[in-house]
């Protein structure tokens, strides 16, 4: 059964967004701005967990690597927050250049004074990045855990090359937007981190809709083509290297806008955005909300983290016991995530082992006999 | 060769480390010809549609097809040029729908562009509702590939690599699994489909090729050991000895 078979009444979905509109509004005023704001960079981590469904649940391309486009988003972003609030700083630089004697902006800064090529920048380049890395991938007929490995090895190699330039971007230490001005305010304040907020639920709503308008009909069946089974996709006539690139690089431009709100939303971008353990947790939030799903990957995306968050307050030291736990409950119990669990026949099915609800008719033998049939 | 072969196999030799599947073939096909093709286990029938259809390039020969070298070509320019190929056991996307499935064969032109911005031409929509009725799947429109019984998974595949109007159809095992009326059905569609289609089919199913009624190309250790009519076939005696019984059994 697949979420088509489910027709929903169209007030309901109408009530849903009302209701939905409405608590993005509210939340400003419903939550403590600690609260909000954590809300809001879970929100901004769902855009990256709908490339990577894109990429694994419509595709089948486990990619491992997607903090390398998640961090190059918040990069562009912080860069152009931290350029723009250099004023007072020596040489009209940002402040670290002097810790460690560079007088002169490294000329890949140049770009980033102008809002309008940051704006651009934030996803562009993190979907060429990604297009570039995956069309030399893809072309080479690279698949399947070896794919898997490359994008990690990448991503090693984008986190040691950040860490290590500190005269560039300030290596490890990252690059702090908190304290940066944007329109005449400061960033981490409470009336812009309301803001953010609000971009970040729109933007969700926005590359939701995208990805489904990405998905739907033939583009998006082509894309299933290549996920259950490549060759036919190919004697069937389509360059599945064409295809492939370029949802990659769509999931890498999502990845960008999501690295930059979270930056503007976390306060700092730094070469943490780009370890093994973060990326690997972004496919667990969409193996968990449901793959090829869309709704889940953003579900998985906030739920687990609020999650994370809460727990941690509480059991500081648990959450990793949990979130593995969580991931081999879903691997094994609920192979289709919890959204797909719950579109598919698993509500019915727990009820029945409950006595809730009634099997359906079904002949057994006539399809036992039809199955004997075909195979004489 | 001649200008009226649509498919000329020049001396192809096929060696995976040493082993010759295909060695020295050498077989044409005239246009609208339907032929079958059939061979003990082994004899190099897979891999010859595997050279034609790009999968496995010849390490030795030449592919010419509409006159055009196919020999080194990638797989989807060579689908492009009008060569289709139905694979073994079926092959179609099991969590597409029928109508998606026929969807995807029938769209030309079959860049991501097209498909992304422009919807289904009403001329390929036509066809995908004569291909369902041809089939006997036009119930079946909305329902999952994968629900679908062995002989309609055969039946979509082939619906498929006629939608892809290919000047070449290459038809692995059609029959495998399929009823007796089934086959007849197949049988039939097959013929019905050469004359404006080259057709290749490849079989076990002697009552079937026989039924084709169709030169018979017999491969053996990846070479042609005989062609001919089906009567002409099985008088032949190199292809009892080594396919349809050894004297001495």
């Amino acid at each position: 059964m697949s979420l088509s078979k489910i027709k929903f009444d169209k007030k309901i979905v109408l009530s849903f967004w009302i209701i939905l509109i409405a608590l993005i509004i509210a939340a400003p005023t419903l939550l403590p701005v600690f609260r909000l704001n954590l809300l809001g960079r879970y929100l901004s981590l769902s855009i990256v967990a709908l490339g990577v469904d894109l990429i694994w649940g419509y595709t089948g391309l486990l990619s491992l690597g997607q903090g390398i486009f998640f961090a190059l988003g918040g990069y562009c972003a912080a860069m152009y927050l931290q350029i723009t609030s250099s004023s007072e700083f020596p040489n009209n630089i940002p402040e670290f250049f002097a810790l460690y004697g560079v007088e002169k902006l490294p000329f890949f800064w140049e770009p980033f004074r102008s809002p309008v090529f940051t704006f651009f920048a934030i996803w562009i380049i993190p979907a060429l990045v990604a297009g570039l890395i995956g069309f030399l991938v893809f072309r080479n007929r690279i698949k399947g855990v070896y794919f898997s490995i490359l994008t990690q090895a990448s991503l090693l190699v984008f986190f040691n090359f950040f860490n290590g330039q500190q005269k560039l971007i300030n290596g490890t230490n990252g690059l702090k937007t908190d304290v940066t001005q944007l329109f005449g305010q400061m960033v981490g304040s409470e009336s812009m981190q309301r803001l953010f907020f609000w971009i970040t639920a729109i933007l969700v709503i926005a590359a939701w809709f995208f990805a489904k308008w990405v998905v739907k009909g033939r583009f998006g069946n082509i894309l299933i083509g290549i996920r259950d089974d490549e060759p036919r996709v190919r004697f069937t006539g389509y360059n599945p290297v064409i295809f492939k690139t370029i949802i990659f690089s769509i999931a890498g431009g999502l990845a960008g806008i999501s690295g930059a709100l979270y930056t503007v939303q976390s306060g700092i971008v730094s070469p943490q955005f780009m370890t093994v353990p973060f990326s690997i947790e972004m496919v667990i939030w969409v193996a968990v909300g449901g793959r090829g799903t869309l709704l889940g990957a953003i579900l998985g995306a906030v739920f687990i983290n609020y999650a994370k968050s809460l727990v941690s307050e509480a059991l500081p030291a648990s959450w990793m016991f949990i979130q593995g736990g969580l991931f081999i409950l879903v691997v094994t119990a609920l192979p289709e995530g919890v959204l797909g669990w719950i579109q598919g026949d698993g509500p019915r099915n727990l009820l029945q082992r409950f006595g809730l609800k009634r099997k359906i008719e079904t002949y057994p033998s006539l399809e036992v006999n039809n199955k004997e049939g075909n195979n004489e | 060769m001649n200008n009226k072969d649509l498919l000329n196999l020049i001396d192809i030799t096929v060696s995976f480390e040493g082993f010759l599947a295909l060695n020295k073939l050498n077989l044409n096909l005239k246009k609208g010809e339907l032929r079958a093709v059939i061979g003990p286990n082994g004899a190099g029938k897979t891999t010859f549609l595997d050279v034609i259809t790009g999968k496995v390039k010849p390490t030795e020969g030449e592919v010419i097809f509409k006159g055009k070298s196919l020999v080194g070509r990638k797989e989807h320019k060579i689908a492009r040029l009008g060569v289709g190929r139905k694979f073994q056991s079926p092959r179609i996307f099991e969590n597409l729908t029928v109508k998606e499935n026929l969807e995807i064969s029938v769209t030309t032109p079959k860049s991501p562009l097209n498909l992304i911005n422009k919807s289904i031409k009403d001329e390929q929509l036509n066809e995908i509702e004569r291909l369902m009725k041809i089939v006997n799947l036009a119930q079946k429109v909305d329902s999952k590939a994968g629900s679908l019984s062995h002989g309609q998974k055969q039946w979509l595949e082939i619906a498929m690599l006629v939608g892809q109007k290919p000047d070449l159809m290459l038809v692995d095992e059609p029959v495998a699994g399929l009823t007796d009326e089934e086959t007849d059905l197949t049988a039939d569609l097959l013929k019905s489909l050469s004359g404006e289609n080259t057709v290749v089919v490849i079989d076990h199913d002697m009552e079937f090729i026989r039924r084709l009624d169709s030169n018979v190309s017999v491969l053996n250790q990846g070479t042609v050991l005989c062609e001919g009519t089906m009567e002409t076939i099985q008088k032949d005696q190199k292809v009892i000895d080594v396919y349809l019984g050894r004297p001495e059994d």
